[in-house]
């Protein structure tokens, strides 16, 4: 029997990025706020010291940050007509388990969507027509505009203390920015990075070629800050250990260098580690939410009461919940109903690696430390000829030289014996790799659903991920591809080898933890989880935060999104639900 | 709600391969006069396993002209200490059934951990090269040690229990990990891997070299235990 906890205002499943924003949004309002976290409490000091963290076996190679498949995991499988089978170990993608989630393991890359993104299907039928829109692509549009999200973007930066160089200030292009991003209301709180010689060259080059390059905006200190909650960072050292690693250094914006030291002092917060919730519970008309169960590292269960419940966890580990909860309508590919778990997407990436003469020194870098084009995402470019829709970045990263994971080697290269021991010596300095970072639509047999088989540790089903990359993606990402290959030619370099994105898509490699979509937003309950608030549909006391909402994904890193969205959200909490509990929006 | 970490113990217990695939290797190993373990030696290998895995590493990552290879770094002692703790375990891993062999997209189904799969592959190897009139791979010269490291690689050898390429792709990840791991997991002895390359370790802060464009960086190699890279001093 579950033992019952005294009851509190607000209930955060989770505590990443989101749920510490929403935590100190929420609890300046004055409620009593509780976040439960699966895994454990995790501090600038001691556990990311410098004096440790710079380990990449145990943290990049034994992925000490992440989650435990033992414990979570999903089942996988191409297409529906497959068995699927358990994700057995980490691989594609690396959800974090542990307080400040995955804002403690990205590398920085932080950065707004186009305005055109949030409105895919009717931005795409109105330049290219309906029959543009392959049959089988469920793209829709967001319910919210890039305008609507501007000011919590802007919030999101400036808690972060981004460094990079504005492109467009209220409509006025800015010479050395992105001239392709939305109008923003102020530059950057920062400067950029420093440069490292590769962005250097990739700045060049991509200028050569006809581009305008523009400095990556960094979730990384180019100098010392104090964010809007008064807290104060540190300038980067450029150290190269910070994608899957925490920063020691106060320079990479987490939850913990950025929220903690002021909300973990409040006497309304309360945070609760190593606990597991295994399920929302509702009321007998199934239409509110009265808390949350979890269990502990003892397999004790407890029933946690709330007026509020927020779902703040990793993308699926949402969509998991809500399908084990009865929370929404489950996804029917089959039948083409319900939402919960529909409309699934990834990311489509590729690189093409440059094998140089100069000594580049790899190990010196940042994770967001880098110089992209633009010029090919989203709708920046007539896709007419092109016969397809989204697009991406290209951008040379220089986010560190880690040697067992971070080295690249000509196409010839044999894999092992002397020939591999000469080509790693001859090329571990001299090689950089430009990156292509591609969007995913959504599509009718791309979705999330509870395993008929495979169950987790505390007996419930696993989640089942059924996807694949289709032909749109991989035909866009063969054209950034070709793109990028055209800079890396500028570069004069020694070799180029092109890494395209070919086949299946394959649950082994690391790609991205970019994994979006399963509790779309949206305008119409049909069709989204959530509402234009994130709010569910079915029950209103329950809102669902993170990059789940995505009706399908674009060509950016999605973290810059998913802040503004948790600052969105809270927004509509703060002057509009806690006035009057109730739909925002009537379905 | 039932005791979690006790359910899976059992269920763990249940996962080892069944007790007539695995109990006769200890007689394998027996049967070796010399290879009789002498306590602390190794943490997770029996005497013949460091054989065999040394002398593969020793081709994986050569010693030659470039300098000390994989065996001078101690990449057998990195592999041994590995699979004697929570990696070898497979501890963070799903090792729930049903098992079943999946497509190549779905990724690792083995029901057999890394230390139970460098068990199972090295000893399939010594019996494939008996029943085969060949001379166990410690023994042989390196070419043809190459030829069965190639042969393992592109699945050209069948093994008995464990399939040889992904004993081979374990084997030679591991070994990059061991060559170019901080020294204080026991492999990248004296930096051998990380000088080789030129990556000076966890120096920390590059704010004043990282525009110093074309330019080595010239400072000594440190580890996370410090110059030495060493936990303790050798006596």
């Amino acid at each position: 029997m579950a033992t019952r906890l005294p009851h509190v205002d607000v209930v955060l499943v989770g505590f990443g990025w989101t749920a510490s924003i929403l935590a100190q949004e929420l609890t300046d309002e004055g409620l009593n706020v509780l976040a439960i976290e699966r895994g454990s409490f995790r501090d600038t000091v001691p556990d990311f010291a410098t004096t440790q963290i710079q380990d990449e076996l145990r943290y990049a190679v034994r992925n000490e940050l992440f989650e435990e498949p033992e414990r979570e995991t999903l089942t996988f499988r191409n297409s529906m007509d497959q068995t699927a089978l358990p994700m057995r170990h980490l691989g594609s993608f690396k959800p974090a388990a542990g307080a400040g989630g995955a804002g403690v393991h990205w590398n920085g890359q932080n950065w707004r969507f186009l305005p055109t993104d949030f409105v895919t299907r009717s931005h795409t039928e109105q330049r290219y027509g309906k029959n543009f829109i392959p049959a089988g692509m469920t793209i829709q549009d967001w319910g919210i505009t890039y305008d609507d999200l501007e000011p919590f973007y802007d919030r999101f930066e400036y808690l972060c203390g981004i460094s990079g160089q504005a492109g467009n200030v209220n409509g006025e292009i800015q010479a050395g920015g992105n001239p392709f991003e939305g109008p923003r209301k102020r530059g950057f709180p920062l400067p950029p990075l420093k440069r490292s010689y590769g962005t250097v060259l990739f700045d060049k080059a991509a200028k050569e070629v006809g581009y305008k390059p523009f400095p990556c905006p960094a979730a990384n200190t180019s100098e010392a800050y104090k964010n809007i909650y008064g807290v104060q960072m540190g300038q980067c050292t450029f150290c190269g250990f910070c994608e899957w690693f925490g920063c020691g250094n106060y320079s990479k914006s987490s939850p913990q260098t950025t929220v903690f030291p002021v909300l973990l002092k409040k006497d309304n917060f309360k945070l609760r580690t190593h606990a597991s919730v295994t399920k929302v519970l509702l009321d007998n008309t199934g239409k509110r939410a009265t808390g949350v169960v979890y269990v502990d590292l003892q397999g004790r269960e407890y029933e946690q009461p709330a007026d509020l419940v927020i779902l703040t966890a990793f993308a699926q580990h949402n969509v998991h919940l809500m399908l084990l909860s009865g929370i929404g309508k489950p996804y029917d590919p089959v039948k083409n109903e319900g939402v919960v778990g529909r409309n699934y997407a990834y990311q489509i990436t590729s690189s093409v690696d440059v094998f140089l003469n100069d000594v580049v020194n790899p190990f010196m870098g940042a994770g967001a430390l880098g110089q992209a084009i633009d010029e090919f995402n989203g709708d920046n470019f007539d896709h007419g000829p092109e016969k397809f829709i989204g697009g991406g970045y290209i951008a040379l990263w220089t986010t560190g030289g880690r040697p067992i994971l971070q080295h690249h080697l000509p196409k010839d290269a044999p894999k092992w014996g002397s020939g591999w021991k000469k080509a790693m010596k001859d090329n571990y300095l001299r090689t950089v790799s430009l990156a292509t970072h591609g969007s995913v639509m959504s599509y009718r047999d791309a979705y999330l659903d509870l395993d008929p088989t495979y169950r987790d540790v505390y007996g419930n089903p696993l989640l089942r991920l059924t996807f694949d990359f289709h032909d749109n993606e991989h035909r866009m990402s063969n054209f950034l591809t070709d793109k990028a290959q055209g800079i890396a030619k500028a570069m004069k370099a020694r070799e180029i080898h092109a890494n395209p994105r070919k086949g299946h898509y394959t649950i082994v490699p690391y790609q991205t933890t970019h994994n979006t979509g399963g509790a779309a937003m949206g305008t119409d309950p049909r069709t989204s989880a959530v509402n234009r608030y994130l709010q569910s549909w079915d029950v209103p006391n329950v809102f669902v935060v993170g990059s789940c909402a995505f009706p399908q994904n674009a060509g950016y890193n999605p973290t810059g999104t998913v802040g503004a969205l948790a600052y969105w959200t809270a927004h509509a909490l703060r002057t509009q639900y806690l006035k009057k509990p109730g739909p925002l929006v009537s379905a | 709600m039932r005791f979690l970490p006790a359910r899976r113990r059992v269920l763990k217990a249940a996962l080892l391969p069944p007790a007539a695939a695995v109990v006769p290797l200890r007689f394998v190993a027996d049967a070796h006069a010399d290879s009789v373990a002498k306590p602390g030696q190794f943490s997770y290998f029996m005497p013949v396993e460091f054989t065999f895995v040394e002398a593969a590493v020793a081709r994986l990552i050569p010693n030659d002209e470039l300098g000390p290879g994989a065996k001078e770094a101690g990449v057998a002692t990195f592999i041994d200490h590995q699979l004697s703790g929570p990696y070898g375990r497979a501890e963070t891993w799903y090792m729930q059934g049903p098992w079943k062999q999946g497509t190549k997209e779905q990724g690792y189904q083995l029901k057999l951990t890394p230390a139970q799969l460098y068990r199972t592959a090295i000893a399939d190897i010594d019996d494939w090269c008996s029943k085969n009139g060949k001379r166990a791979f410690a023994e042989t010269d390196t070419n043809a040690q190459d030829q069965m490291l190639h042969d393992l690689e592109n699945g050209r050898i069948t093994l008995a229990r464990a399939p040889a390429k992904d004993f081979f792709q374990m084997l030679l990840q591991n070994t990059v990990e061991g060559f170019l791991a901080d020294p204080m997991y026991g492999g990248n002895r004296d930096f051998i891997g990380w000088k080789m390359i030129g990556f000076p370790g966890p120096r920390y802060n590059y704010v004043a070299e990282i525009d110093q464009y074309g330019k080595h960086y010239t400072m000594p190699t440190i580890g996370l235990l410090g110059r030495d890279g060493k936990r303790t001093k050798e006596s």
